[in-house]
Parts: structure tokens; sequence; C-alpha cells
């Protein structure tokens, strides 16, 4: 099928046109003056690194935040959209990256959820909801009745009843965000084909995607956007993965470049042969030296949290790995946080809130909830009597050692900004002495100066002789502070580059399109 | 956080006892604060295992049942079997903690749910307790285990009719054992960590679940322990009504001394208190003019009003930090 370019189809006026658009959240502009074209049956592809704005200009447009300043016209005319029933009312759709659908409800009822059939007295007949929604799914190219269980569905076909159900509020615009992220190679071919025949009906497709490869298959135009401001554009027949990698990188973002010293102490970490759950077909190894800071690099989803979190224990790992700290072979039959952390490993976890500290506690409680054993009395070690004096002390080490901004250290952990509560569940690891350091987006959500001085920590620990493994998704932190930089694609390491002269691009090509490991994606 | 809660409950308290004795006479007389602070004890002994299991962010709902079964095994081992107390009381308490260790082993092994879990104890236990001693009701006699009741009837008196029991000092001896495992110990610590982010806790190297087991366990043995006093108490018991309700006002006790069913909040003093108050209302409505058909409907109504009024206080003191 050759579809019509979209010139041809509709000279007029685009469906969207958005200008000027910015949108400001406290201590960051997430949107910069950035605009945006869509015309009907057009496939537009967004692309940009972590924070560059996608997310909020996606947001904008489906309703969820309003800009604070800029104009959207929907068909020539000028419109305020300003909650997501605005947004459907018009026909612009948000599909998330994570499904919103009810697993408990039927198919159908999924597809036409709050605009069931229905007659007198809110009553209405299951037939009824199943005939409305099967030319929907008709539509979509799904084969499942109507009536069938959604939680019995796969991801992909999930991810087609979302589809369906947009269809059904009559949407002209699709944003899809990350829609590929947990489909198979099969469901995502089939999804491929779906954006096809939904362009050649006339439905605009904005689509989210970290997968490069995706993105020059589907797109009619590329727009990138960099620090919230728009980076450029790339049009069919110039879409290249590294026209891509260029609207993406480059960032003003400041980070000192370190000073590496070459590092060439003893090994403090071996780990070979990590399987982890969500990848089992890829085995990951991993050295770091003392006093190194190893960089993990990869797109959102790319296996670094689930490598970092299987080598801590806190996930089962498939098969048995090997793991030595500081030269010794470590029992990984059975593995589990506490012999991680008795090894002398240490996690600093990407969800603060959620696993990093406990909110609702005292800087004091929060800064040895790690290390309590060490706190006790000594001479009631049984009854495990608490040394009050001795927390204190521990909790105003790591307050200084640290610089954590508090007025006491008595304060909640709630009440700190989220720079000084990452210090915090730092500082619970360095009352243990950890020989090895793991962190998963140890400065996301934290302000400017704070990623500094939680980057001037590293490099002291790795000063002293501590092992540092960092995962991050923002390449300029990673090429500022790392020793060397390993590069996970699908949950396999792609490439291992030197922190010294590696540059932004060769890192997000290796990222995005995982090159170098197509052997293995293939199965 | 917890002082505040804990005044406020002292200031509830407070008014409940003014109002009363202007109401009656005899409210504030030597034998009925006996009578109080001795019921208190019964009470607040199980109010403070049932903290135990809010902490973690639980619930039991087997204490009651718990009560009857562990209670009514001691006639039934000691007048019924001829065991001599000695062993038939470990044996008591020692079915209450293995109970309480598989709802604990339930609830983390199996992840299972610790309402469902605790509500299938309910009926299991009380449906057992009435098997094994075919609803008739179980007593000490008058004979050679007569002595046993006694210890709960002994009367130390200080002055004025008021005396000294011998449950107080137990509740005294559970309370401030609680209080400074909760507050003095790393495993106090671990269940208010645990309780209020369960995933940080574990992350930092802290096996939760043996925790949550401990948490089941204490509450189960307190439980355990207050079958003992009630049977005691009540010269015996019959296995349809001993215990009936008593999770619930475990619980109301727990709540009052404020205790969030979240988790991770917990003050014995403030228990202790939560469990007084309920007796102080029991008794009030006894002595004051208001028909006693209306007990339950004043003692729901009082808890309900504090709790709203708690609430309503928190949101006007985020207003004003906010605002400030």
């Amino acid at each position: 099928m050759t579809a019509l370019t979209p010139a041809e189809r509709d000279p007029g006026a685009p469906l969207l046109r958005a200008t000027g658009l910015t949108k400001r959240f406290p201590g960051v502009v997430a949107l910069d003056d950035v605009g945006l074209e869509v015309r009907a049956g057009e496939c537009v592809a967004v692309v940009g690194e972590n924070g560059a704005g996608k997310s909020t200009l996606m947001k904008v447009l489906a309703g969820i935040h309003e800009p604070d300043a800029g104009s959207i016209a929907w068909r020539g005319e000028p419109v305020r959209i300003d909650s997501v029933q605005r947004a459907g009312a018009l026909g612009i759709v948000l599909i998330h990256q994570e499904l919103e659908l009810c697993e408990n409800l039927s198919v159908g009822a999924n597809v036409l959820l709050g605009r069931e059939p229905h007659g007198r007295f809110g009553w209405m007949s299951p037939r009824g909801v199943d005939a409305a929604a099967r030319p929907f799914l008709e539509r979509v190219g799904l084969r499942v009745a109507p009536s069938a269980s959604l939680a019995s569905l796969a991801i992909g076909q999930q991810q087609l009843v979302e589809i369906a159900k947009a269809l059904s509020q009559d949407a002209a615009l699709l944003i899809m965000d990350e829609p590929t992220s947990s489909l198979s190679f099969e469901e995502s071919e089939r999804l491929f084909g779906l954006i096809e025949d939904l362009r050649a009906q006339g439905v605009a497709i904005l689509y989210i995607s970290h997968r490069l490869e995706e993105v020059e298959r589907l797109a009619d135009r590329v727009v990138g956007m960099r620090d919230g401001r728009n980076s450029g554009e790339l049009r069919r027949g110039g879409i290249d993965a590294r026209g891509m990698v260029r609207l993406m990188v480059g960032r003003d973002l400041e980070v000192r470049p370190r000073q590496r010293h070459g590092v060439d102490g003893p090994p403090r970490l071996r780990v070979r042969g990590l399987r982890t759950t969500t990848w089992p077909g890829e085995s990951v190894d991993l050295e770091v030296r003392s006093g190194e800071i190893v960089g993990l690099a990869g797109l959102v989803g790319s296996g670094r949290t689930e490598f970092l979190e299987t080598l801590f224990g806190a996930r089962p790992a498939v098969g048995v790995p090997a793991i030595e700290v500081a030269g010794r072979a470590q029992p990984t039959r059975s593995w589990s946080i506490r012999a991680a952390v008795a090894a002398g490993l240490a996690l600093v976890p990407e969800d603060r809130k959620r696993c990093g500290a406990v909110l609702e506690m005292t800087i004091r409680e929060n800064a040895t909830l790690a290390s309590l054993p060490e706190h006790k009395v000594a001479a009631c070690g049984l009854l495990g009597v608490l040394d009050r004096r001795k927390e204190r002390d521990t909790a105003e080490t790591v307050r200084q050692r640290l610089g954590v901004r508090c007025a006491s250290v008595e304060q909640r952990v709630a009440q700190l900004s989220g720079g000084n509560q990452q210090k915090v569940v730092l500082g619970k690891w360095l009352t243990r002495d950890a020989g090895v350091l793991l962190l998963d987006e140890p400065t996301r959500g934290v302000d400017v100066a704070a990623k500094d001085e939680i980057y001037q920590r590293m490099e002291e620990l790795a000063a002293r002789g501590v092992g540092l493994v960092f995962a991050s998704s923002e390449l300029p932190e990673v090429l500022a502070l790392a020793d060397r930089i390993l590069v996970f694609h699908d949950g396999a390491v792609v490439g291992e580059l030197p922190g010294d002269g590696a540059t932004e691009e060769q890192v997000m090509q290796l990222a995005a399109t995982g090159v170098g490991a197509r052997a293995e994606e293939s199965r | 956080m917890i002082d505040r809660k804990l005044l406020g409950i002292v200031a509830v308290l407070a008014a409940v006892v003014v109002a009363a004795s202007l109401q009656s006479s005899n409210f504030l007389s030597g034998g009925n604060l006996e009578t109080l602070l001795y019921r208190t004890s019964l009470y607040g002994i199980i109010s403070i295992g049932a903290a135990f299991v809010i902490v973690t962010g639980g619930i039991d709902l087997s204490i009651g049942s718990m009560i009857c079964l562990v209670g009514l095994s001691l006639p039934y081992l000691t007048v019924g079997c001829g065991w001599p107390v000695v062993v038939a009381v470990p044996v008591a308490l020692g079915l209450s903690i293995a109970l309480g260790w598989f709802h604990g082993f339930l609830v983390t092994r199996l992840d299972l749910q610790p309402f469902v879990v605790t509500l299938c104890g309910l009926l299991l236990y009380r449906g057992i307790a009435r098997w094994i001693t075919e609803d008739r009701s179980l007593g000490f006699g008058t004979g050679e285990y007569s002595w046993m009741t006694d210890l709960v009837e002994t009367r130390w008196e200080i002055a004025g009719g008021f005396a000294i029991r011998p449950p107080m000092l137990l509740l005294l001896a559970v309370a401030v054992a609680s209080s400074l495992f909760l507050t003095r110990s790393i495993y106090g610590r671990y269940l208010l960590a645990l309780g209020r982010n369960r995933e940080a806790t574990r992350l930092s190297g802290i096996r939760t679940d043996r925790m949550v087991v401990v948490a089941y366990v204490v509450c189960a043995g307190l439980a355990g322990l207050g079958g003992l006093l009630f049977v005691l108490d009540g010269n015996g018991g019959k296995a349809t009504s001993l215990g009936n309700f008593y999770e619930l006002y475990a619980i109301a006790g727990a709540v009052l001394g404020g205790c969030s069913l979240r988790g991770g909040e917990a003050s014995i003093p403030g228990v202790v208190l939560g469990a007084a108050l309920m007796q102080v209302l029991w008794s009030a409505i006894r002595q004051t003019d208001l028909s006693t058909e209306l007990e339950f409907a004043v003692v729901g109504g009082v808890i309900l009003a504090w709790v709203v009024a708690e609430e309503l206080l928190r949101r006007l003191g985020r207003r004003r930090r906010a605002a400030g």
C-alpha cells in the first residue's frame, strides 16, 4: 500500500498547530517556546533525551497540564485544552506507556468505559456493549470476543484495546508514548501495520520512542527536543539514526568533568553471568576496581535497574551468577539483600520515595537504618537496646560529611528537599563502610546545586577506595563522572567505552540502536 | 506527632471522667477506680498486642477467639484433664504463640491478607473451642484449683477502698516492656520503619518478614495471656460467649491511643490510655442515667467523634503550616 503524502491529502490547515508553548514547574522550565504541527494522516515522531520535555509536551496536548503560555489551534480554530475530557472531545487521545485499562472488566467494557450504551436508570445489557465495541476491535484487527476478560489478553493485545478505546472516542490524533516498550517483536510489527492503516484512514499519530529504528521506519517527520526547546526537524528521506542522535544530544547541562587518575586499584567487585528475570537470555558481566566509577548508560527500560537490583539481591537472579567482592567468592546460591549487604554492597535505589527513604521518619532514624545492630548498647546485645547517643553521633556524622541541609537530625526526611533526601539515603550506607556502592539514577529529581554535591560525594568515596557503579539516563553526567561506561540495550551490555574521550553521540547511538547486539535481539 | 495525640487522649479521658463524676457521686470512689483500673489492665494487655500488629500495617481479628480458646484450655486441661498448673499454663500460652506464628507465616510467606487470615482464625478458634468444650461452661470450682482464681482476686488495699490487684502489675510490666521494645530497641525500630515503608526497610538489609512474624506472635501471645486472665476473672467461662467482640475492643483501644491502621505509628502509653477510655466510657454509661441499651452506640459515637476531631485538627495544623 502506498500512502498518499500528507500534502496531497490535506492541503489546508494542519490538524494541530501549537506555538510558543511554555510550561514551568517549580525549579524547572519544562517547555520553553515550543512549536509543533501535525497534519491529518501524518505520523510525527518526537525524539529527545530524558528530561528534554517530550512527556510534558504530550501532557499539555492531552489536557493533563495546562501551558503557562502559548496557543494551540485545532483544525485551524484556537482552542484551550484544559482537561483530558476536553482533549478527548476534540479527538486528541494519549495512550500512556503504562496502559490504563481495567483488568477486571471485559474487553468490550474497557473499550466503551464511561460511554456505555445504556437505557433508562443506567441499565445496560452486556450484549449491547459487546455489539457496540465490536467494530472498533475490528478496526484495530483484534480478533477476540468483546466479552473476553481483559486479563486473559497478552500485553500487545491490551494495547490494541487501548487504541480501540481511543478510536471509539473518534480520535483524530493519537499520541503514543513508548508504545513498543513492553511488546514482543511480532506484537510491535502488528502495531506498525495498524499505525499505517490508521494513517490511511486519516488519523494522525504523534509517536514518542527511544528506538530510533522504529522512528526511522514510521515517521513522516521527526521533531527533536532538547532542554525543553525545539532542536530541529527531519523530513522523510532525511531521517536516519545519526541525524536523530544529533537532534537529541548536546544539552546545556553543566557538569564539571572529573579529574580521572587512571584507576589501577584491586578489583572490588567481579560479576560473571548475571541474568535477570526480565531478560533471562542476557548474561551480564561487570568488573569494578577499587576507586573506580563505572557508569551504566542506556535508555529507560534498558535493564540497568533490573541488573543493579538483581546484583543487590533485591530480585531473584536466573541461574547462579558468580559474584566476587574484594576477591572473595560470594554464596550466590542463596543470594539475598542481607548477603549482599554483609559482603559490603550497598544500593541507592531509583525510586527514592518508595524504596530509598522512610519519609515519615527522622534523619537520624534513616541514617542508622542499615546499621542498627552497630548501634546497640554493648552490654545487652541480645535485647538489642539502642544506644541513642551513638545513633545521634552517626546521624551528625552523616549530616556533616554529606552536607545535609536541615534544622536538626530530628527533622523528618519528608520535609527535606529531594537532594537532601538523597544525601540521607546515601548516608545510610556510609555508616556501614560499604566497599561497593550501587547507585540507580542518583540525581533524579534533585536540583542542580544538589546534583553537584552528590557528584562530589561520589568522587570522594571513589578517592577513598570504594568501587562505584551508577546508572544514569543523563548522558552528560555519565560522561563527566565515569571512568568507564557500559551501555545497556534490551538487558544486554552492548558496548563499553572509556569515560575519557567518549562522546554523547557514541553512547546514544549504542543505547538507542544497540548496534552490536543485533544477533541476540532477533531471539 | 504522637505526643500531641497523647495529650488529646488524656484530654478526652479527663473530660469523660469529669462529666461522669458530676453525674454520679460514686464514680470517683476508691472501689470504682479500682474496678476501672482492673478492667483496663485486662483490656490493655490485648490492646497492646493489637498495636504490635497494627504497627506493621496489619490487623488481627482473631484476638477474641484466641482469648476463648486459650482461656478455656486452662480449666479444660487442669480441672478437666487433671494436668498440673505449671504444665497447663505454658501449654496454653505456647498454643497462642504457635497460632500467632502461623498467622505471621501465612501473611509473609504466602502473602495472604492479614484481614482474611485472622478472620478465618476468628471463626476457626471459636469453633474448635466450642467443639472441644461441647458448649458446656467450664470453671475452676471450689476445690483443688480455686487458688488460681484467687490470684486475680487478690487485693492489696491502699486507701479509701482502692486496692492494687495482680493484673494491674502485669499490665504495667507488659506496657513498660513493650514501650521500651518499640522505642528503645533496634527491633522496635525495624517494626516502625517497615510499617512506614516496607520496601525501603527491606532494601536496607533488614529481614522485614521475620519482624512481621514477631509482631503476630506478640499479638497472639498477649491475647493468650489475656485469655488466661479473663477466664480466671470470670471463674471459668463458656465458649459461646468468652471473648466475643474483644478483638474489636482491642483494636479500638489501640486506635484511640494513636495507632494508625496504615502502620508505622504507635505509642504504648497511648494504647493503655485508649483502653482506659473504653472502660471509663462503659462505666460512665452504667453509673449515669443513660439507658444501658445505648452503651454500644455511645462508645461508637465517642470513638468516631474523636477520630473525626483528630483528622480535622491535623488538617488545620497542616493549613496553618502551609500559610505560615
